[in-house]
């Protein structure tokens, strides 16, 4: 288990930096034709950072997943919905995928569901600022700026200054 | 409960109980606007907002009602309203059955409860339904299984709220704030669902001025009673309008003495290029269609620039999908908290 319960934004920014290292070497010289998409609205936060650092040639684009949460049955509809906004086409990109934590994987799946009904990407590259444990779903991320051990009683929030909590649920 | 017509206020009252709200508050069917709280009206607004993107996509689909089955239940015809009512269930990714009761089982003698009975034992999830008598989408939401929503498509001279919400929707993107707005609603209010529904809805979002026109056979003195305003010249009622909504003329009442001719109706109360230069210069035009052009429109107002109607029409299947999504989500949204609670029973042993 994680000791420490807070990060700063300047900790939070020396691990975007890394990130856009890792994405760089992954996808290559061409990278920066990749277009960006971040999950509202955590995700969304992470994906400006990066997008800055990467110095990407197109604006990057907003997910909202919640026409495609799988809880509908459960909760109905989400309270927070919004239609996703994405400034390019899908087809035959690459896609750069950011969230802010990877936790059941759900979010990821429905991101990818939504996706798809926009185009056909030649590839998503998942970019997650924290890698927690609790996965739910064979899903897993290409790019992670820190990995947490993390109990189901515990819930990491990133602030929109850019820092980082684990709260008790 | 005697399915009987039904136009004085006091008794559609009696109508307009909860039995569309679920316990939280929240919508699980959408008989009426009547007695709704401003932010239920807004909240399908908004969320209808977030459907119009819907087109843009490769696939237009969104895969909340994804294995639900919707019934279209028109026991009195329409092609409009069923269409994008089938459109929107079919965006929303719901199998969709489109029965036209009225040449079907109806008219062989079946009751409505066992026309329901039928369609429930076949694991419908959502009705639609519009239907020639007052109260008929009451009466079904009344007698449906808990895990159904009823959308009302219209009833008789009732309701019409799914087109009342697309009229709010066309206005608001048009004209934004309703507080500043003058509404002139023209034509057979008499007999009009939708402009009894639009008046609600506009009493609701608090319309700064809502003025109803038409010649005194077809605009009862008890209007009133919903707090607009009455008047029978035109002319009169067009000045500095912000928003003028045309209503068809049914062409029967021609025949029950209420009307002399098209001609005169068409002199009086058409909307015509020249009287809509009393309006506001921004002013826009809408129709709940079909249109009688030279009727009660002038062609070239329905297809002129201020006229919105075909806007109206695209942005019905996005109102449609929001009341569908939102009433079967709280739907689900109760069935699962009662499931919850049913396990957090302490368990009895025999």
């Amino acid at each position: 288990m994680n000791d420490k319960t807070r990060f700063d934004s300047n900790e939070i920014d020396q691990w975007i930096e890394r990130m856009s290292q890792d994405v760089r070497e992954k996808l290559g010289p061409e990278y920066n034709s990749a277009k960006m998409l971040g999950i509202r609205t955590g995700g969304v936060l992470v994906a400006e950072q990066l997008h800055r650092k990467l110095a990407l040639a197109h604006p990057a684009g907003e997910l909202n997943i919640s026409f495609y949460r799988d809880d509908f049955s459960r909760i109905g509809l989400h309270p927070q919905v919004g239609a996703s906004d994405i400034p390019f086409p899908i087809d035959d990109e690459v896609i750069i995928l950011v969230d802010d934590v990877l936790y059941s994987g759900r979010t990821i799946r429905a991101a990818m569901n939504e996706i798809f009904d926009f185009g056909r990407p030649t590839r998503i590259l998942l970019v997650t600022l924290i890698e927690r444990t609790g996965r739910e779903l064979p899903i897993s991320a290409d790019v992670i700026g820190h990995c947490m051990e993390l109990g189901p009683q515990q819930n990491v929030k990133l602030r929109e200054d850019l820092s980082l909590e684990i709260e008790a649920r | 409960m005697p399915i009987t017509a039904i136009t004085k206020p006091s008794i559609m009252k009696k109508l307009n109980r909860d039995v569309q709200l679920c316990d939280d508050g929240g919508l699980k069917h959408f008989l009426t606007i009547e007695g709704l709280a401003k932010d239920r009206l807004v909240d399908i607004l908004d969320t209808a907002e977030t459907f119009v993107g819907i087109n843009t996509k490769s696939t237009k689909k969104v895969p909340l009602l994804r294995g639900k089955t919707v019934a279209n239940l028109f026991f009195e015809n329409s092609t409009r309203t069923r269409t994008t009512f089938e459109l929107a269930a079919k965006r929303l990714s719901a199998d969709v059955l489109n029965i036209n009761v009225s040449i079907s089982s109806a008219s062989k003698g079946e009751t409505l409860l066992d026309t329901l009975r039928n369609l429930q034992a076949m694991h419908c999830d959502m009705f639609v339904v519009r239907h020639s008598a007052s109260g008929a989408a009451h009466f079904i939401a009344d007698h449906v299984e808990p895990h159904i929503s009823v959308i009302n498509a219209g009833d008789g001279q009732h309701s019409h709220p799914t087109q009342a919400m697309l009229d709010m929707f066309a206005i608001r993107r048009n004209k934004g704030d309703f507080s500043a707005l003058k509404v002139v609603i023209v034509g057979d209010i008499l007999h009009s669902r939708v402009a009894r529904s639009q008046i609600h809805a506009l009493n609701i979002l608090g319309a700064g001025e809502v003025v109803v026109v038409g010649p005194k056979t077809l605009l009862p003195e008890y209007v009133r009673d919903f707090g607009v305003q009455i008047e029978h010249n035109l002319d009169r009622a067009l000045k500095n309008a912000d928003v003028v909504i045309g209503l068809r003329l049914q062409k029967e009442r021609m025949r029950s003495a209420l009307l002399s001719t098209e001609d005169e109706y068409f002199r009086s109360y058409g909307l015509t290029e020249k009287r809509l230069e009393l309006t506001r210069p921004d002013s826009i035009v809408m129709h709940p269609g079909p249109t009688n052009r030279g009727v009660e429109i002038e062609a070239s107002v329905a297809d002129g620039p201020r006229s919105i109607i075909l806007e109206q029409v695209t942005g019905g299947i996005a109102v449609r999908m929001a009341i569908m999504s939102i009433t079967m989500g709280n739907i689900e949204k109760s069935l699962s908290e009662q499931r919850v609670s049913h396990l957090d029973q302490p368990q009895t042993t025999a």
